[in-house]
């Protein structure tokens, strides 16, 4: 056995260094934007053969699920057994140039894949920290927006809201727990997504998460009134089903939504194939931007969406370099945008994720307006899971029937940053 | 092997002849038996010792994100990772605190409870009647099946609207409301129910292993002088099990001390603070973190921890059982 062992780990080393001579294979560890996996693989094989067509590089495609990836990559960059490119969640952009692994789109590399004013500023903005050479582009959009139900709105003489204090508004007034139908649904069990409401909210606050040293400022006032705003949603305005707090991913509230149990979610473009596939028609729905409050900042996301990177210990740069050129191309983006419901992220590309133009239209326009980039620090990855984890598990306790003040709320994010600082 | 003695055993003279030959080469001799080990002893050597030296190393090392790519260049931290783990003042300690206070209770509670139903069981199986091998069998199913599936079956049933769970409960009134069963306080009994119920058939096989080797001519003496069978079992089955008990729990311990799998399937990526187990909080430390340094020094303090325990143990029982 011991020989055996011996031999698949020396098989393992040959593979990656074989690639060098002459035969060029890219390997590629793609993201999952379709309906599955599967999914995933067809929609971007044809994409693939097409490139290898033009260019006589073969890649090399494995698609990886979310709760995977970021170990995956960790793992990749710990052993340098990477893949050549890869697609990273964009949130992680920041985090993932502080180790140094991944090749840094300088003055030649940016030109080589087609110069860095194709790109929406905001999207190239999510690349890496400020005012260094980014480390990774964007590849596919992604903006949050309200989603309501246009039958339930006209039944009970609704407007679309515009506020905060209009949504709430309207979602107590389609709420009927008798009957369980509930004016939202929150994926309230879901670290990334809390993570993505305390920012925004904390954002129409005008707060921030870190200050210009890097430093953690999770305790501010708006910061803490931020979260509890989002938070009241199921404690205090009661227009959630506490049952929220055990969905784990987005999935679960956008399902809710397509099955007409809830009149309103608020999620990413992405989330137009599950309502399809879940049997509501394009028609029925509309969407708005995610209202702030009266005299809150306009924010209504972050700049959301997938960005694509190369390791820095490739082989093959300049295919590397090619294919991120092709991925990031008029033609690919238009083809890749509706299957995986992305926004584009070229300057003068339209959306074609939808036929429905008014979405399109408001979309567009949250991406390229009212969207504001996650922290852009190497400790943004410890801010989503300490911070994210705090709001699951204060959904909990108010599911549970506790009450979450904002002493708790101060608390809780107190505890956060202390872990943040303790590992940075 | 067998067919090596088989062959050799009707043949002695050229055996004597191999024998003399391998005299003529005492190295061989000396070192056949070394030869024989290597395989084991390096294996040993590159899943166990070296791993866990590695992490030890780990541990002493400030080994975070900026430091992964190339993570020989980690510079030291002395005892600074420990001294994370240990200052109960500050939000890592405790934390780390919490988790061993909850791993604690979770381990006692679910060893007692897989031990009294694997003992159970094992009593009611072991007289004969019609029936026993399909119901022996029935009962090895959590062990056999894999752990995953296991594990998310468990997940499917405890769902508050959905879950088979609350749905019996509420037909038989147990309950008012939906209680949750995978977050707040109701997720430690949750864990505790589908650690357990994994676990228990392990206790079961060995309890019935050990009672098959207590002599019947015990029990039918006992019943002679007219002992009942909570009698017969505390005075036989008890004692005549002493042995396999003194291993068992100290296994049934050490694995649900160290049990991973069971939260991390259970509650995903969306872990609440009651079911909190000390593996899965080094493994979120470490991994959501990017900070293995932290994670190492927790690991090696868990690894400290588990050792002293079950030295106490065993020099405990041991000098016990010296005694009787």
């Amino acid at each position: 056995m011991g020989i055996s062992l011996a031999a698949c780990g020396g098989g393992d080393k040959d593979d990656s260094s074989g690639g060098s001579t002459g035969d060029q294979t890219l390997t590629y560890w793609a993201s999952n934007q379709g309906t599955s996996l599967d999914n995933d693989k067809e929609v971007l094989t044809p994409v693939l053969q097409k490139f290898t067509q033009e260019t006589g590089i073969k890649v090399n495609l494995e698609v990886i699920g979310w709760n995977d990836l970021q170990t995956r990559i960790q793992t990749a960059i710990t052993s340098g057994q990477a893949p050549d490119v890869v697609n990273i969640g964009n949130t992680w952009a920041a985090s993932l140039q502080a180790t140094d692994a991944f090749l840094p789109f300088d003055g030649d590399a940016m030109t080589a894949i087609g110069g860095k004013d194709k790109f929406v500023p905001t999207a190239l903005a999510t690349g890496g920290k400020e005012g260094t050479d980014p480390t990774s582009v964007p590849l596919y959009g992604l903006a949050y927006g309200l989603y309501y139900n246009k039958a339930m709105f006209a039944a009970a003489g609704l407007q679309p809201p515009k506020t905060w204090e209009d949504m709430v508004a309207a979602a107590k007034k389609l709420t009927n727990p008798a009957k369980n139908q509930w004016g939202m649904a929150l994926a309230a069990g879901s670290y990334t997504e809390n993570v993505h409401f305390a920012f925004i909210n904390a954002a129409q606050n005008k707060a921030d998460w870190f200050n210009s040293d890097g430093k953690p400022t999770f305790t501010g006032d708006g910061n803490v009134q931020g979260v509890l705003r989002y938070l009241d949603l199921m404690q205090k305005d009661k227009v959630a089903n506490p049952s929220n707090a055990q969905y784990d991913n987005g999935t679960k509230s956008v399902n809710d939504f397509a099955t007409k149990k809830v009149a309103m979610v608020i999620n990413q473009n992405n989330a137009d194939s599950s309502i399809v596939a879940n049997g509501m028609k394009a028609g029925e729905y509309g969407v708005v931007p995610f209202p702030a409050p009266v005299g809150g900042e306009q924010v209504a996301s972050h700049v959301a969406g997938i960005n694509l990177s190369v390791f820095k210990n490739t082989k093959h740069k300049d295919a590397a370099l090619k294919f991120v050129k092709y991925m990031t191309d008029a033609n690919t983006q238009t083809t890749l945008g509706k299957p995986f419901s992305s926004l584009p992220v070229l300057k003068d590309a339209k959306p074609v994720f939808t036929t429905d133009a008014a979405e399109a239209a408001t979309f567009q326009d949250v991406y390229n307006t009212k969207s504001k980039p996650l922290p852009l620090v190497p400790a943004e990855d410890q801010f989503e899971s300490t911070v994210g984890k705090a709001m699951n598990a204060m959904f909990a306790k108010i599911a549970t029937g506790g009450t979450v003040t904002a002493e708790d709320v101060k608390a809780a994010l107190k505890t956060a940053e202390d872990q943040v600082a303790a590992s940075s | 092997m067998s067919v090596a003695t088989e062959t050799a055993a009707p043949a002695p003279a050229p055996t004597k002849k191999k024998r003399s030959r391998l005299e003529h080469r005492p190295g061989l001799n000396r070192w056949l038996p070394y030869a024989l080990l290597a395989p084991a002893v390096l294996l040993e050597l590159f899943i166990h010792i070296i791993p866990m030296l590695v992490g030890i190393w780990m541990s002493f090392v400030k080994l975070t994100k900026f430091f992964i790519a190339n993570w020989s260049s980690a510079p030291g931290a002395g005892l600074g990772n420990y001294k994370v783990a240990l200052d109960f003042n500050n939000a890592v300690g405790q934390g780390l605190l919490k988790s061993f206070g909850v791993t604690v209770v979770f381990s006692l509670v679910t060893v007692a409870f897989s031990w009294v139903l694997g003992m159970a069981a094992a009593v009611a199986l072991q007289p004969e009647f019609r029936g026993r091998g399909i119901i022996r069998t029935l009962f090895l199913v959590p062990y056999a099946l894999p752990a995953y599936a296991g594990i998310l079956t468990w997940n499917f049933m405890l769902q508050r609207d959905t879950g088979a769970v609350n749905h019996v409960l509420n037909q038989l009134h147990l309950t008012d409301g939906k209680p949750f069963w995978l977050i707040g306080s109701n997720a430690l009994i949750s864990l505790i129910t589908v650690a357990g119920w994994k676990l228990w058939t392990f206790a079961f096989l060995t309890l019935m292993a050990g009672m098959q080797s207590i002599p019947r001519d015990l029990y039918e003496a006992a019943s002679v002088d007219g002992a009942g069978n909570i009698r017969q079992w505390r005075n036989i089955t008890l004692p005549s099990l002493r042995p396999v008990n003194l291993v068992l729990v100290l296994v049934l311990f050490l694995w649900t001390f160290s049990d991973f799998n069971t939260p991390y399937v259970l509650f995903g990526t969306a872990q609440p603070p009651a079911g909190d187990l000390i593996t899965f909080h080094i493994y979120n430390a470490s991994f959501l973190t990017w900070n293995f340094g932290t994670g190492a020094a927790m690991s090696v303090l868990l690894l400290i921890f588990l050792m002293i325990v079950t030295g106490a143990y065993l020099l405990v029982t041991g000098r016990r059982s010296r005694r009787a």
